[in-house]
């Protein structure tokens, strides 16, 4: 097991992840062996893109025109008024589902940040009795699958009276996840002991140490585990399934879940709400792609 | 008593000490409610009978009982065993190939890059009716373009015999978060090694087999584990495919979704409590399998 190096966080290079140094052995290549690296790389990759631009594509034709021999690729007419038709379908509250999306991966979001952030912390910089041992029963959590806890955990909220709203999905949240708070471990260990000394010696409480001087310099670490909670938050289909019933509850995942159940053959609008869901995501990866990178390498070297 | 106290915390300390637990409250707490709590009841529930209205039954061990002789817990294991046997390997070794082709010096690789790892952040229920419609047997985008060659494509997620392939393909879509580590890993190797294997007469071939792939078995090993935990588990994908009865035909009745159309479909939680705690046993299990393995091909830095 390796540990984290933070630095790999801060470090300029590590944005773009092309081989850092090429070695000789790739530049001994020809341009026709280039080329060909080139066409090999070319095809995979438009495999793995053409779902979403069959999806983008459908979602603005007109149903039967999807179903075309010869495979039509783009829309004879960009009918974009399929998604005026999906955001205002009778019984299915898209643009509701959308903004409950919003809440929930937000909210979710905020909460993980704060208290992985606070709780990494403890466990880095401040000395308590049993503090290792609750570190490493922190660490085995992680080899819990949710599958053994979810019954029990869903009773617990039941019993609370608290079924059918977005409290068992945020509350959660609010008190720490595993992995993400080893990760704020790693990272506040990091940090020079130099600089919260100097500011306990000045009495500043312990506090107002983390909250204004290391937060700060964390920074990087807390983008990553933002972008990751929001977009799994966002993907989560499970426990809204089993906590939410009315429908103007319903996420995305459900409402789109719910809508192919019962509208199976009107592609053209299904596309276009997987559109819907998906952009935000794709939009964000586009912006914060290097969190996303960094964040895979950290996950690997994790292991 | 005093023994025990090996050192006298100074004021300071103590004060430390204080805002230390101050700082992990939270997950104190979650630790026990949301995880030994849970692990303890979820134990307890799977020997009793209850159906949520009345208190729970003690029933020792027949949930269990009920269990071996139940076709569905069988179907569902065969389905998910199936799913994890084909889609964990062939994902295994198509996240290796993509990240050594990504590891080439070659401009533009980022865009590449991008590309595969991009329906990682796609919502998997999103995902999974696009793939329903690429799939659909008649007239979608891949069964057309088998057509092309001349052949007939199956009917993917409509065939009993084919509905899980579908679901296999899905999972490879996603393989482009696996080739991200694989490709953290193969950055992390040093050029040196390389050079020294090359000026010692090895080829391509030689330098993977023997330099490459020994260096690389840690994260063959991290994404080997992570891909059996997450097969194990699957639940979107065959739930948006084939509900809580697994059509076709039961046959994307995965083990998850079986314990979820127990808990939540019947309100059988003690029979689905003990489904749960088989599967994490199982997942317990492999993973230890595959641990006690690892002595003979994992190579580890001295």
């Amino acid at each position: 097991m390796r540990a984290i190096r933070p630095s790999a966080l801060t470090g300029r290079d590590q944005g773009d992840g092309t081989a850092a140094q090429p070695t000789r052995y790739g530049r001994r290549g020809g341009w026709l062996r280039q080329t060909g690296w080139h066409l090999v790389l070319s095809v995979l990759s438009v495999c793995f893109t053409i779902p979403l631009l069959w999806m983008l594509s459908s979602a603005l034709k007109e149903n039967k025109e999807i179903f075309t021999v010869p495979v039509q690729w783009l829309p004879a007419v960009f009918r974009w008024e399929n998604f005026v038709s999906v955001l205002s379908y009778p019984g299915y509250p898209f643009l509701q589902f959308f903004s409950n999306s919003v809440f929930y991966a937000g909210s979710v979001t905020v909460a993980t940040v704060l208290s992985c952030a606070l709780v990494g912390y403890g466990f880095a910089r401040l000395r308590f009795p049993g503090r290792d041992i609750l570190f490493g029963v922190t660490l085995a959590t992680m080899m819990i699958p949710y599958v053994v806890t979810f019954i029990p955990t869903f009773l617990l909220f039941k019993q609370l009276g608290v079924l059918g709203g977005y409290i068992p999905l945020i509350a959660p949240a609010l008190f720490g996840e595993a992995f993400f708070i080893f990760m704020m471990r790693q990272f506040f260990r990091g940090v020079p002991k130099e600089l919260d000394d100097a500011a306990r010696v000045d009495g500043a409480g312990e506090f107002r140490i983390f909250w204004q001087i290391m937060l700060p310099l964390v920074r990087p670490a807390l983008v990553v585990m933002a972008v990751f909670t929001f977009v799994w938050t966002w993907h989560d289909f499970f426990r809204p399934l089993i906590y939410l019933q009315d429908p103007d509850k319903f996420p995305l995942s459900l409402g789109l879940f719910t809508f192919r159940g019962r509208r199976l053959t009107e592609w053209h609008l299904m596309m276009a709400a997987a559109t819907l869901m998906t952009a935000p995501l794709v939009i964000l990866f586009a912006v914060a792609q290097k969190y996303f990178i960094q964040g895979m390498k950290m996950f690997g070297i994790k292991g | 008593m005093g023994r025990l106290r090996r050192r006298r915390l100074s004021p300071l300390g103590r004060r430390q000490a204080a805002a230390g637990l101050l700082f992990v409250a939270p997950w104190l707490l979650a630790l026990v409610v949301f995880h030994g709590y849970p692990i303890v009841a979820a134990t307890y529930l799977s020997f009793t009978d209850y159906t949520v209205l009345t208190p729970p039954e003690w029933v020792g061990t027949d949930n269990y009982v009920k269990m071996w002789g139940d076709s569905a817990v069988w179907r569902a294991a065969r389905n998910s065993l199936f799913y994890a046997l084909l889609s964990v390997p062939i994902g295994l070794v198509l996240s290796l190939v993509l990240a050594l082709l990504l590891n080439r010096p070659v401009r533009g690789i980022g865009i590449h890059r991008t590309l595969f790892y991009m329906p990682s952040v796609v919502p998997p229920v999103a995902g999974t009716i696009v793939f329903l419609l690429l799939l659909e047997p008649r007239s979608g985008l891949l069964n057309t373009v088998i057509e092309v060659t001349g052949l007939d494509g199956p009917a993917w997620f409509l065939d009993p015999q084919w509905s899980k392939w579908g679901l296999i393909v899905l999972s490879l879509w996603g393989v482009g978060a696996a080739t991200l580590i694989f490709l953290a890993g193969l950055q992390e190797i040093p050029a040196s090694l390389l050079e020294a294997a090359s000026i010692d007469g090895a080829g391509a071939w030689g330098r993977f087999r023997h330099v490459t792939l020994p260096l690389l078995t840690p994260v063959i090993l991290f994404n080997l584990v992570i891909g059996v935990i997450y097969s194990f588990q699957v639940f979107d994908a065959a739930m948006v495919v084939g509900g809580t009865t697994g059509e076709p035909g039961g046959s994307t009745l995965m083990y998850m979704v079986l314990i979820y159309r127990s808990a939540f479909s019947y309100f059988d939680m003690g029979y689905a409590s003990a489904q749960a705690l088989v599967l994490f046993l199982a997942i317990l299990a492999v993973t230890a399998a595959i641990f006690g393995t690892t002595r003979r091909w994992v190579y580890e830095e001295a």
